[in-house]
């Protein structure tokens, strides 16, 4: 192993760093080439970087070492961070994981790149991701999947499971994710670290590559409640370049951290939990709740009648919306183009009925371009949203849609509203790769207890609450009121502060 | 509802996508959207009666910006990132329209 200091575990937090290289204990190029060490000895097994920017990272660190007056008060001043592949980043390579865009090379950077970098964050890299992020396994990713720090042979999850695997392997202490479907707090919850995916509009997707934009969110993930608290409050806050992103005011999340579970009321939706979900991962649960009520919270069930809907309309809207937006990638303006005349188009397919050569490379540049999942999300969301079948499909879901979000405001309001729904985050724990990848609507189910979240655009956080006697991470899934983000945090919190799940390293990081 | 697509079907769709699809895709997709669309089907049992639809869950709108030229990207910059550009001209190149 490196030279880095990685023995313990209070190290390779986002907090002890930023206050090693505060108090000068380190400086941020020694952490940064420590970090850019951890990456060369072991992304080659875990393959969650599709891109290392080690001298972009380096003269950053540099920079900051020598105006170090400057940075010393920035609150994540040194920390080294790994962006998904799908946030823009000026001047450096941002794929989606996808063909269409492996040399993509964007001209400006997201709003939360801005936002890091000013808070003193040192960029190392760009995480692998399922293209565009669809998917619920990383294996949809044009450059092969990420593979899990606990178990090489399993999926990290999906989509940010470079992310989440960065962090778990101790690689960077901080990753962002996007969240769609779970795609923050599923491969969290597979690789044993925390995932925050924040309210819709908490923060800003200015320079977001879409998928679905009615649903899509950015957040962090990383080893504590405490570090993703710390995040948080530097990526949230409106933007005008995102007219979505709210005007809400953000509180200091970490002063919100207090340890504190008592009188919580935590909503527990039973009937929703009795089927589907792995013995383990049940008994994990079961054991994380036992541990919150010790904590002073009350448990309590919920009834969310129209959950069981949530995978269908999640689908439907999402797809939708996927085919609207991807509708950019025509090989006009940036990204693929195919050659012209390189293909010839077989009777009965598309480009046979569009005679224009402008037509047969649009066809052609996006047959090639994108990859199966890809296609076939399109396809799915360019039928729901046709002439004869809208109000079938696409109007239908968005009504069921606000049949769900009208469960859990009921939840979360009147005199026996709670604080917290509680749930697993995931209902097994990382399977093997290859073992799903050809069936779709088997791999659309693992996203059960995560889309609603975003259906409902509410924020929900994965912290690790067990292992499964092999040794595979489980993670508790809570969700919270719309834009209370910090009472959310500080029940993950509490709960993390009493319990260990979160310290041990994968196998990976001891070898 | 079809719980099968023929080929014809999938031609039809991928033509509005604007895919291309090779004969063993189109096949490989009649069949798994079929799969996909029998599942969601279930979502016509819920009760929307009244219901009105949820495209976007934001509750407040940031307020309006004032009206104002703010500089944007540089012409030559947005060009730069094209397949095939025309820096002289200004353009973005295509192939032969008609």
């Amino acid at each position: 192993m490196p030279s880095s200091r990685m023995t313990t575990d209070g190290e390779t937090t986002v907090r002890s760093v930023r206050d090693d290289v505060r108090s000068r204990a380190r400086s941020a190029s020694d952490v940064c080439r420590d970090a850019l060490a951890r990456i060369e000895a072991l992304d080659p097994q875990l393959h969650a970087f599709n891109t290392v920017v080690a001298e972009r990272a380096l003269a950053r660190a540099g920079e900051i070492d020598r105006h170090f007056d400057q940075w010393r008060d920035r609150p994540l001043v040194g920390v080294p961070v790994a962006l998904k592949d799908n946030m823009c980043t000026r001047g450096v390579r941002t794929t989606a994981s996808s063909r269409m865009l492996e040399h993509y090379v964007p001209p400006y950077d997201a709003t939360v790149v801005e936002r890091l970098e000013a808070a003193g964050a040192v960029i190392v890299g760009k995480t692998n991701c399922d293209e565009f992020s669809m998917g619920s396994s990383n294996e949809n990713s044009a450059f092969g999947p990420v593979h899990n720090p606990w178990a090489l042979d399993r999926i990290p999850g999906g989509t940010s499971g470079g992310s989440a695997a960065t962090v778990a392997a101790r690689l960077t202490p901080l990753a962002l994710g996007s969240d769609t479907g779970g795609s923050i707090r599923q491969p969290a919850s597979l690789c044993g670290v925390v995932g925050l995916k924040p309210t819709y509009g908490r923060v800003s997707r200015y320079g977001l590559i879409a998928f679905a934009s009615s649903l899509d969110q950015i957040g962090p993930i990383a080893r504590t409640v405490d570090d993703a608290a710390l995040a948080l409050g530097v990526l949230a806050g409106p933007d005008p370049r995102d007219a979505t992103s709210a005007p809400e005011a953000v509180p200091d999340y970490t002063a919100a951290l207090t340890g504190d579970a008592r009188g919580a009321r935590i909503g527990v939706p039973r009937a929703l939990l009795e089927q589907g979900v792995d013995a383990e991962v049940s008994r994990a649960i079961a054991a994380a709740l036992d541990t919150l009520a010790a904590r002073g919270a009350t448990l309590v069930d919920v009834q969310l009648p129209h959950a069981g809907y949530a995978i269908p309309v999640y689908y439907l809207v999402a797809t939708a919306e996927a085919s609207s937006n991807l509708a950019r990638y025509d090989g006009v303006r940036y990204g693929f183009r195919a050659a012209p005349g390189t293909q010839h188009s077989a009777p009965g397919t598309a480009a046979s009925t569009q005679h224009a050569a402008l037509g047969t490379m649009y066809a052609q540049t996006r047959e090639r371009g994108f990859g199966p999942e890809v296609k076939r999300r399109i396809m799915l969301g360019t039928y729901v949203l046709s002439a004869g079948y809208y109000d079938a499909y696409y109007l239908k879901a968005q009504q069921v849609r606000t049949l769900i979000l009208r469960d859990y405001e009921q939840a979360f309001t009147g005199p026996d509203a709670v604080d917290a729904i509680a749930m697993p985050t995931s209902p097994m724990p990382a399977f093997k790769l290859g073992e799903r990848v050809n069936d779709p609507l088997q791999m659309y189910l693992i996203d059960v207890f995560t889309v609603s979240a975003n259906l409902t655009g509410l924020p929900a956080v994965s912290v690790p609450c067990g292992f499964t006697d092999t040794g595979l991470p489980i993670g508790l899934q809570l969700t919270g009121r719309r834009f209370d983000e910090a009472a959310l945090l500080r029940l993950a919190d509490a709960y993390q502060r009493e319990t260990e799940w979160w310290k041990p390293a994968p196998p990976i990081v001891k070898g | 509802m079809p719980p099968e697509f023929s080929r014809d079907q999938i031609a039809a769709i991928a033509a509005l996508a604007r895919l291309e699809l090779n004969p063993d895709e189109g096949d490989l997709f009649a069949r798994q959207l079929g799969e996909i669309l029998a599942y969601a089907e279930q979502v016509q049992r819920a009760d929307t009666t009244g219901v009105p639809p949820t495209a976007s869950v934001v509750t407040r709108h940031a307020s309006d910006r004032a009206d104002e030229l703010r500089p944007s990207l540089d012409r030559d910059v947005a060009l730069e990132s094209a397949p095939d550009p025309a820096m002289d001209a200004g353009f973005f190149r295509v192939p032969k329209v008609i």
